[in-house]
């Protein structure tokens, strides 16, 4: 198995406006991918669309080498935590775990409980009223326990305080050290897929603005900055993705796969959220800056 | 055993600045021949990031021949290719330099200044390398 989630001009309608339109994606297997971009970007949508939540209005779209289908076979294989890592209120933990146990062929009930020791969540306590990371952290161990091939989770820390965050992604992190799984999960903020992602998809206004690994994204963009000069006088191998001008100076976003040698330059390298910044504010779905590393 | 950090607003990608980490801890001798490293799985919980990174960074020092890893027990300091030579030089260039930064405090420079300046000659160095 080699990709985790491909799309083929997938596009998503509802009545008439496109939540999500020409979006063409591959996530090899084995990554943790990061889906990124603003409030109402497509990010949900392209999520529920992965899972079979919800059908394409166009286009297609697989899940580990499989046409999407609401399939017992094929939901086996995915595990999907919905934003605020939805719970049923009034049953206890224990509750949770015999409803995972009876519902999921591949139920890893061992998992299950040594991640509730870990955590320290009382068996007997209602879902209601557990803690927010307490929640989230019982919603993974569900999803987790599944064993699935590709785990989907949408936004799954955004309402969590640093430390419950931190220690979410700890244990998803984990888990992916120690089984052989694909993920995919979707924020708002860049700084915590920073470390947990190699691979990121930015999405703007229903299309994808950019895709790759997190690596080549950071090895391949910089900024520079010097006396003001046209950005059409930059050599073939720098593309500008951002560009600001005073009367004196010009501050560019390149993207280059070649050092700078310029002297006039000064030369910085930029984070994974300059990055994203940058290329939220394009045009959309500029096709010839969508892909890095090919 | 050291123990990695990361800053996330430096633009280095996280992978490099383990191996970064690795190869400082060498230069300075706080890693010698036959130290383990810590294991993927500590790294992943320590610092909630990708094992993927973890892994790249270990393949890229066992490439560079300062690491190997023995399967199923764990990544241990090879040689100390980076440490004997390097920190030897480490003390008359150290001295040299602070002669060099007493100078540039008397022309006037403050320590802004100074960094730019250092900044700008190692660049100048890597330009005059490249071309």
């Amino acid at each position: 198995m080699t990709v985790a989630l491909a799309a083929r001009g997938l596009g998503k309608r509802y009545g008439r406006r496109w939540a999500l339109s020409g979006c063409t994606l591959e996530v090899p297997a084995g990554h943790v991918a990061g889906l990124v971009g603003p409030n109402g970007a497509g990010k949900t949508t392209l999520l529920q669309l992965a899972v079979g939540l919800i059908e394409p209005s166009a286009g297609s779209i697989a899940v580990l080498g499989e046409e999407v289908a609401a399939t017992p076979a094929q939901l086996a294989r995915v595990g999907f935590v919905a934003q605020d890592t939805p719970l049923y209120a009034s049953l206890s933990v224990a509750d949770h775990l015999r409803l995972g146990a009876a519902l999921n062929p591949r139920w890893d009930a061992a998992l299950a409980q040594a991640r509730c020791a870990r955590i320290g969540l009382d068996r007997a306590q209602r879902a209601g009223t557990l803690s927010g990371g307490q929640r989230a952290q019982l919603a993974l161990t569900l999803a987790i326990a599944k064993r699935p091939e590709l785990l989907v989770l949408d936004e799954p820390v955004a309402s969590l305080d640093p430390l419950a965050r931190r220690e979410f992604l700890q244990a998803l992190m984990e888990f992916t050290a120690e089984h052989t799984v694909s993920v995919l999960l979707s924020s708002h903020l860049v700084a915590d897929l920073e470390r947990v992602c190699d691979h990121l998809i930015l999405l703007a206004e229903g299309h994808v603005q950019l895709s790759g690994e997190v690596d080549e994204l950071l090895a391949s963009h910089r900024r520079l900055s010097g006396p003001r000069r046209d950005s059409a006088r930059l050599p073939s191998s720098q593309q500008v993705v951002e560009e600001t001008h005073t009367d004196r100076q010009s501050t560019l976003l390149i993207r280059t796969k070649e050092p700078v040698i310029d002297p006039a330059w000064t030369v910085e390298e930029v984070s994974l959220e300059d990055i994203v910044l940058a290329y939220m504010g394009r045009p959309a779905g500029d096709p010839e800056l969508v892909k890095v590393g090919q | 055993m050291i123990e990695f950090h990361l800053d996330s607003r430096s633009g280095v990608s996280p992978y490099l600045q383990l191996v970064h980490q690795v190869r400082h801890a060498l230069r300075l001798g706080l890693l010698r021949e036959g130290d383990q490293l810590p294991t993927v799985k500590d790294v992943v919980a320590r610092l909630a990031i990708n094992p993927n990174t973890v892994l790249k960074a270990y393949r890229e020092l066992e490439h560079a021949g300062l690491v190997a890893a023995r399967p199923g027990v764990g990544t241990f300091v090879t040689g100390s290719s980076l440490a004997d030579p390097a920190l030897a030089a480490h003390g008359p260039l150290r001295r040299e330099l602070r002669g060099w930064m007493v100078k540039a405090r008397r022309a006037g420079l403050d320590e802004e200044s100074i960094e730019a300046l250092f900044r700008d000659a190692v660049r100048s160095a890597r330009i005059e390398g490249v071309a």
